[in-house]
C-alpha cells in the first residue's frame, strides 16, 4: 500500500501506550488460578505464575506482602490473587503484582491440609505412641482460647457442674492474621512453665475454638500450632470446631474432644460421683470388717460347742479315783484279814506249856550238870581221905619235883590245912622210912 | 504404724486405685485377719485423703497476664462475662 503516510510509532511509544492502557484498566483485579513455579528469592520477593488450562500469567509478590500470606504457597494450589497488572517494556512482558493471596475455596484448603497432614504425619507428630494419658483429677487446667464468647463460658460452666477446678485462661485470638502465632505461643507458654513459678503449672491444657468454616478454623491447621500441641509437655485436649470439623491440632493433641463442652467433660470426673464412689468403698470395707467379726464369732461358737463340758472332762478321772479308792479299801481289808489269820495261826501255837516244858527240861539238865559238878568237887575227894598239897603262898603241887623245889608246903584236908616241911629232898619216897613222921598220902 | 506408706505423694487416681484394690482384697476374704486389719486401716486412710482432696477442690478462674518479655508474669481474676 504505497503512499500510506501514517506516522510510525517508536517501540517505546507503543510500549508506553500499552502500559498506560493495561495499568489503567487493570489497576485492581481479582484473579483465580493455580500457582506454578513458586520461588522466593533471597531478596524476600516471591516470583510465581498463575495459570489455568489455557493461559498463564507471571506474578510477583513484593517482600512486604509475601510475608503476610496466611499460608505457605505451593505449586498446584488454586488461589485467588488480588493485585494490579503492570507491564515491563524492557522485556515485552506483563505481569500481575499480587497484594493479597488467598486460597481459592474449600477444595484448595483441603488439598493444602492433606499435604501438611502427610508431611507432619511422616514426621511422627500424630503417632499414638506420643500421646500422654490425661490426669484423672487435674489440679490446674490451662485453657487456650478466646477470652470472650461461648466457648470459654461453656467450658467453665461444665467444669463447675462436674468438679470445681482451678482454671488459668491464656487469652488468644482464634482466627485471622497472627492467630496461629498466638495460639502456638500460648501452648508453648504453658508447656514451658516450671512448677512453683509465678503461675501454677497446669497438669492439663485445653485448646478450644467454636465452630466455623474451614477458613475460620485454619489457624489450628498451621504448622506452628500443630507442632506446639504435639510438643507440649502437658497433656492436651483439642476441641476445635464442631464434631464434623477435624483440624491437624486435633490429630496432634493427646485427646480430641468433639466440642468445648465435651472437652470439659473429658477433663474432669464428676465430683459427686467420686464422693459417692468413695463412700461406697468405705461401706464395703466396713461390711468386710463386720463380716470378719461375725465369721470369727461364729467359728468361736462352733468350736466352743465341740469343747466338752468341764464336768465331762473330769468324770472319767473321778470314776477312776473311785475305782482305785474302792480297790485300795478292798485290798487293805484283805491284807488285814490275811494278817489277822496269820497272827491267829501264830498265836495258836504260842501256849504256856510250850515255855514250861522247856523250863522243866532245862532244870533237869542243870541238875544233871550240877550233879556231875558236885562229883568233881575236890572237897568231896578230901572227905574220902585225900589231902591237897599246896605251895606255901598258893599254887597246887601235882608232882614230886614240884614238892622238892618248894620245901615249905601246906597240906589241905577236908576240915582245914596244916603246914609241912620236907626233911629230905632225895628222890626216894618215905614209904620205907621208919619214924612217926606223918607220911605223905 | 511405722511402715505406713506415705500417701501424700500419691496422685488421686493412684490413691483411688489402691483403695479399690484393698476393698476387693478384703471382699475376696483371702487375707488373714491380721492382714485385713492392716488393709482396713490403710484403706480408711486413703478414703479420707481422697475425700479431703475432693472437698478441698474449689473453682478459681484466672487469666494469664504477660510481662514485657511476653512471658507469663502472673494471673488476674478472669470473668467470662
Amino acid at each position: 500500500m504505497p503512499g500510506d503516510n501514517a506516522p510510525a510509532l517508536s517501540v517505546s511509544e507503543l510500549s508506553g501506550a500499552l502500559k498506560r492502557m493495561v495499568e489503567g484498566n487493570f489497576s485492581h483485579v481479582r484473579l483465580r488460578g493455580e500457582i506454578s513455579g513458586y520461588k522466593r528469592a533471597a531478596s524476600g520477593h516471591a516470583y510465581l505464575a498463575l495459570k489455568d488450562d489455557k493461559a498463564v500469567i507471571d506474578a510477583i509478590i513484593w517482600k512486604g506482602q509475601a510475608s503476610q500470606i496466611p499460608f505457605v504457597p505451593e505449586d498446584g494450589i488454586e488461589v485467588i490473587a488480588t493485585g494490579r497488572l503492570t507491564t515491563y517494556p524492557g522485556r515485552s512482558k506483563y505481569q500481575i503484582v499480587i497484594e493479597r493471596l488467598e486460597l481459592a475455596g474449600a477444595g484448595a484448603l483441603m488439598m493444602l491440609l492433606e499435604k501438611l497432614k502427610a508431611k507432619l504425619g511422616a514426621e511422627g507428630l500424630f503417632d499414638p505412641a506420643r500421646k500422654m494419658p490425661l490426669p484423672y483429677l487435674p489440679q490446674v487446667i490451662g485453657v487456650v482460647t478466646s477470652p470472650t464468647g461461648a466457648v470459654i463460658r461453656d467450658i467453665l460452666h461444665r467444669l463447675a457442674d462436674r468438679c470445681p477446678t482451678r482454671v488459668i485462661v491464656w487469652p488468644v485470638i482464634v482466627q485471622g492474621q497472627g492467630s496461629d502465632a498466638q495460639i502456638a505461643a500460648a501452648v508453648n507458654g504453658f508447656s514451658a512453665m516450671a512448677a512453683g513459678g509465678p503461675v501454677p503449672r497446669p497438669d492439663l491444657v485445653i485448646v478450644a475454638r467454636g465452630g466455623g468454616s474451614i477458613e475460620d478454623l485454619w489457624s489450628f491447621n498451621e504448622e506452628v500450632v500443630v507442632r506446639a500441641v504435639a510438643d507440649c509437655t502437658i497433656p492436651v485436649i483439642s476441641a476445635v470446631g464442631h464434631e464434623t470439623d477435624t483440624t491437624l491440632c486435633d490429630y496432634a493433641a493427646d485427646v480430641r474432644a468433639p466440642t468445648p463442652t465435651a472437652a470439659a467433660e473429658i477433663a474432669v470426673p464428676v465430683r459427686a460421683d467420686l464422693i459417692a464412689h468413695l463412700g461406697e468403698q468405705g461401706l464395703r470395707m466396713a461390711r468386710c470388717a463386720h463380716r470378719y467379726r461375725e465369721r470369727g464369732a461364729e467359728q468361736l461358737k462352733a468350736l466352743a460347742r465341740h469343747l466338752p463340758k468341764p464336768a465331762q472332762l473330769l468324770d472319767p478321772q473321778r470314776q477312776r479315783t473311785d475305782d482305785l479308792g474302792e480297790r485300795l479299801r478292798r485290798g487293805l481289808g484283805h491284807r488285814l484279814s490275811e494278817a489277822r489269820g496269820e497272827l491267829a495261826g501264830a498265836s495258836g501255837a504260842l501256849r504256856p506249856g510250850l515255855l514250861s516244858n522247856r523250863l522243866v527240861r532245862d532244870r533237869e539238865r542243870v541238875e544233871r550238870l550240877w550233879r556231875v559238878a558236885a562229883s568233881l568237887n575236890p572237897s568231896n575227894v578230901l572227905k574220902r581221905g585225900y589231902a591237897m598239897v599246896e605251895k606255901r603262898g598258893g599254887g597246887v603241887i601235882t608232882s614230886a619235883a614240884q614238892a622238892r623245889a618248894a620245901i615249905a608246903l601246906t597240906l589241905r584236908f577236908e576240915d582245914g590245912a596244916v603246914d609241912a616241911r620236907l626233911e629230905r629232898s632225895s628222890g626216894k619216897p618215905y614209904t620205907d622210912v621208919k619214924g612217926d613222921q606223918p607220911t605223905l598220902l | 504404724m511405722a511402715d505406713q506408706p506415705d500417701f501424700s505423694t500419691l496422685s488421686f487416681e493412684d490413691a483411688l486405685k489402691r483403695l479399690e484394690t484393698i476393698v476387693s482384697r478384703l471382699e475376696s476374704g483371702e487375707a488373714s485377719l491380721d492382714d485385713s486389719i492392716t488393709l482396713y486401716s490403710e484403706g480408711d486412710l486413703l478414703r479420707k485423703q481422697c475425700e479431703t482432696r475432693l472437698a478441698d477442690a474449689q473453682a478459681r478462674i484466672e487469666k494469664i497476664s504477660l510481662g514485657a518479655d511476653g512471658r507469663p508474669a502472673g494471673v488476674t481474676a478472669f470473668d467470662a462475662g
